[in-house]
């Protein structure tokens, strides 16, 4: 068991463990703590994967603004303790199997793949915030600009959303 | 027993590191406190804590035994993890930002392995980028803190303080890039190497003189982030009783106290790394007697004390003050005998100097300002920060286009 | 070395996770982050292959769905605020009749 072995199976727990709590969780709050606590774990995981710049930007943009705006919402609208109705309740067990179905399938199916998807390097050539700045904006500059259009389309629609009704 | 620590030595080294910046940190708040008591007591005309101990230097233990003992109530309705989690949160990823930082580019050699000031090696690759995502983490600290407490001053407070924190940390990021954009690398190492391009300016080729509009931006941002005056209205005792953390006593009232100011020595010393040299000295490499400063401050002041000490009018002040008098002149003297040690010393030591400049601007802004009132607060980081950051980074951009264009410069 | 089948074995696990989150779950906010955690796992998938096949697009892709997310959830959770002033509840079972 290597170092980084362990490490990924400590990272791997805790974020199954996140998302756990995320599910059994009553108040939407520890939800979204839990839900923290997994953006951090997978942060962990893209360092763990060479992937420095992606790591640092989950951090900061996922869990620094997203998942504060989440919690912003919830203290805001003062969300209670959700209850659970009877058709809640009805879909769960079978949603759980459905669920255990799924992930089991696509486990199975990657982990019975005939190629061996191995990684042929730690990182990649460059790297990793230089190669995906020249990246960002050699080959993929459209779609980028394109991204800051759909912000500005969304800090647009947030505002118009979010204004009282004038009476 | 030797193979063990031969094998696990560089988590035993960290390990060791951790304990001792630990430490380090924690006794600096302490005295931080003090100082700050001191100079804004001095700046309106009276003496501060001068009674606990020679001029009131044991003023922070006596703070810290009475958070210690007092009583520790948890109000009713407060949502229990929450309300525990939120100083624990605070206290965390304040002290975690300071195990990003640098002290020193060269490592000392000791029983052949490379020790580098500072937990993280210096070679950090996002180096920034890492200390933004803990920066950015800290919201949580203050928002959860005054959702938890079940009462409605805490709640208005850690909303507001919460709201301030993200609006500035855009301009705090924003104003960066133009040192970024300078130097080339998220690295700390090599944003400090690209502001010795030349070495023979001395203090001129800081990153502060190319981006003086960003160092405004970054340290009134800096300021904003930390909740401190000019922007502390979310926790001003006039206004909101205390803000976030008014149902929090005792220990944990301590947690979120020693956050905030481990937070202004992050501060601190990020502003000296990106934009005044760090460890760079002012004076030009050539000029060889600089390196004795150190001394020439250490031998004097220690000196200094001794004299104070020796007139002081309590027996305690009258032992203890020649006593760490003496330490200090020997220190001093040791700099100027060892000239190995003195050669490694320069740079921690020019560091440590800027950063209790900027402590000390922090703490005479807080004896001289006013503060800002929350609207105002929100319009000057929208609207005016902000923007100043944007066209930082637009005039930066085009500096270095026209500079590699006509220049053929790097 | 930790082969690249246990990155998306985990990302296959956390999607499922959290679309059981989805079904099960009553509140509107509650759902809306189990999408998140849907995409954080397929972003986990993208940089385990960016490794495996050592090339970057999956990193900048990764990026842009980090993007979209945080495009999404603005507007998201003001609508969400928008449902929540005028039903007066968060309860997705209760929000079931087009008029008020």
């Amino acid at each position: 068991m290597t170092a980084q072995l362990a490490v990924f199976f400590v990272l791997a727990v805790l974020a199954v463990i996140g998302a756990v709590s995320l599910i059994l969780q009553k108040h939407p709050i520890h939800s979204a703590l839990s839900l923290i606590v997994v953006m951090i774990a997978l942060a962990g995981l893209y360092l763990l994967l060479g992937a420095e710049f992606v790591a640092a930007v989950q951090i900061i943009v996922y869990g620094g603004a997203i998942m504060v705006l989440f919690v912003f919402v919830i203290m805001l609208l003062n969300a209670g303790i959700e209850e659970h109705t009877s058709i809640s309740k009805m879909a769960g067990a079978p949603g759980l199997l459905l669920v255990v179905a799924l992930a089991g399938f696509v486990a199975a199916t990657i982990a019975r793949s005939t190629e061996n998807i191995q990684a042929t390097s730690q990182t990649g050539e460059l790297a990793s915030t230089l190669g995906i700045s020249n990246m960002l904006f050699k080959d993929f500059v459209y779609p980028f600009e394109l991204t800051s259009f759909l912000i500005l389309v969304a800090v647009l629609g947030a505002t118009v959303l979010a204004q009282r009704e004038k009476s | 027993m030797n193979s063990f620590l031969n094998t696990n030595a560089e988590l035993l080294i960290t390990l060791v590191k951790i304990a001792l910046l630990l430490f380090i940190v924690l006794t600096v708040n302490a005295y931080l406190t003090w100082f700050e008591r001191k100079v804004v007591a001095h700046i309106q005309s009276r003496w501060g804590p001068h009674r606990v101990g020679p001029h009131g230097l044991l003023q922070p233990l006596a703070d810290g035994l009475k958070f210690l003992f007092k009583e520790d109530p948890t109000p009713a309705g407060v949502d229990k993890f929450v309300y525990y989690l939120a100083p624990l949160l605070a206290l965390a990823l304040a002290l975690t930002s300071i195990a990003l930082i640098p002290f020193g580019p060269d490592p000392i050699r000791l029983f052949g392995r490379d020790i580098y000031l500072g937990i993280t090696p210096p070679d950090l690759n996002i180096g920034i980028l890492a200390l933004f995502a803990v920066t950015a983490l800290a919201v949580y600290g203050v928002a959860l803190a005054g959702w938890s407490s079940n009462s409605k001053y805490p709640l208005l407070g850690g909303l507001r303080s919460s709201a301030q924190m993200i609006s500035y940390e855009l301009s705090l990021t924003m104003s960066v890039v133009g040192v970024l954009l300078l130097a080339g690398s998220f690295n700390l190492k090599k944003i400090i190497e690209a502001q010795s391009h030349h070495p023979e300016w001395g203090l001129f080729g800081w990153n502060v003189w190319p981006q003086i509009l960003g160092f405004f931006c970054f340290f009134i941002a800096a300021v904003a982030e930390t909740n401190r005056v000019p922007f502390d209205l979310p926790e001003a005792e006039s206004e909101l009783v205390a803000g976030f953390h008014t149902e929090y006593s005792s220990f944990k009232f301590a947690m979120f106290f020693i956050a905030e100011y481990t937070s202004m020595i992050t501060v601190s010393c990020l502003c000296s790394i990106l934009f005044f040299g760090g460890w760079l000295s002012p004076f030009p490499v050539s000029w060889t007697f600089a390196h004795y400063l150190p001394s020439a401050i250490l031998i004097p002041f220690g000196l200094w004390v001794i004299w104070d000490g020796i007139r002081y009018e309590t027996l305690f002040g009258r032992i203890i003050l020649p006593g760490a008098g003496t330490v200090i002149t020997a220190l001093g003297a040791l700099f100027v005998l060892l000239l190995n040690v003195n050669e490694f010393i320069q740079a921690p030591f020019w560091l440590l100097s800027k950063i209790f400049v900027f402590l000390f601007v922090y703490v005479w802004m807080r004896g001289t300002l006013p503060r800002f009132r929350y609207d105002q607060l929100m319009a000057f980081g929208w609207k005016l920060l902000l923007p100043l950051s944007i066209v930082n980074v637009i005039v930066t951009s085009f500096v270095i286009l026209a500079k590699m264009q006509w220049w053929g410069a790097k | 070395m930790v082969p690249t089948n246990y990155y998306v074995i985990l990302s296959a696990i956390l999607f499922g996770l959290g679309v059981f989150a989805f079904i099960f779950k009553r509140n509107i906010i509650t759902i809306f982050m189990s999408i998140e955690l849907m995409l954080n796992a397929v972003n986990l998938a993208f940089v385990a292959f960016s490794q495996a096949l050592g090339k970057l697009d999956g990193q900048v892709f990764v990026l842009f769905v980090i993007v979209v997310a945080a495009a999404e959830a603005a507007v998201g959770l003001g609508i969400i605020i928008l449902i929540a002033r005028n039903r007066q509840t968060l309860n997705v079972e209760r929000v079931n009749l087009l008029k008020l």
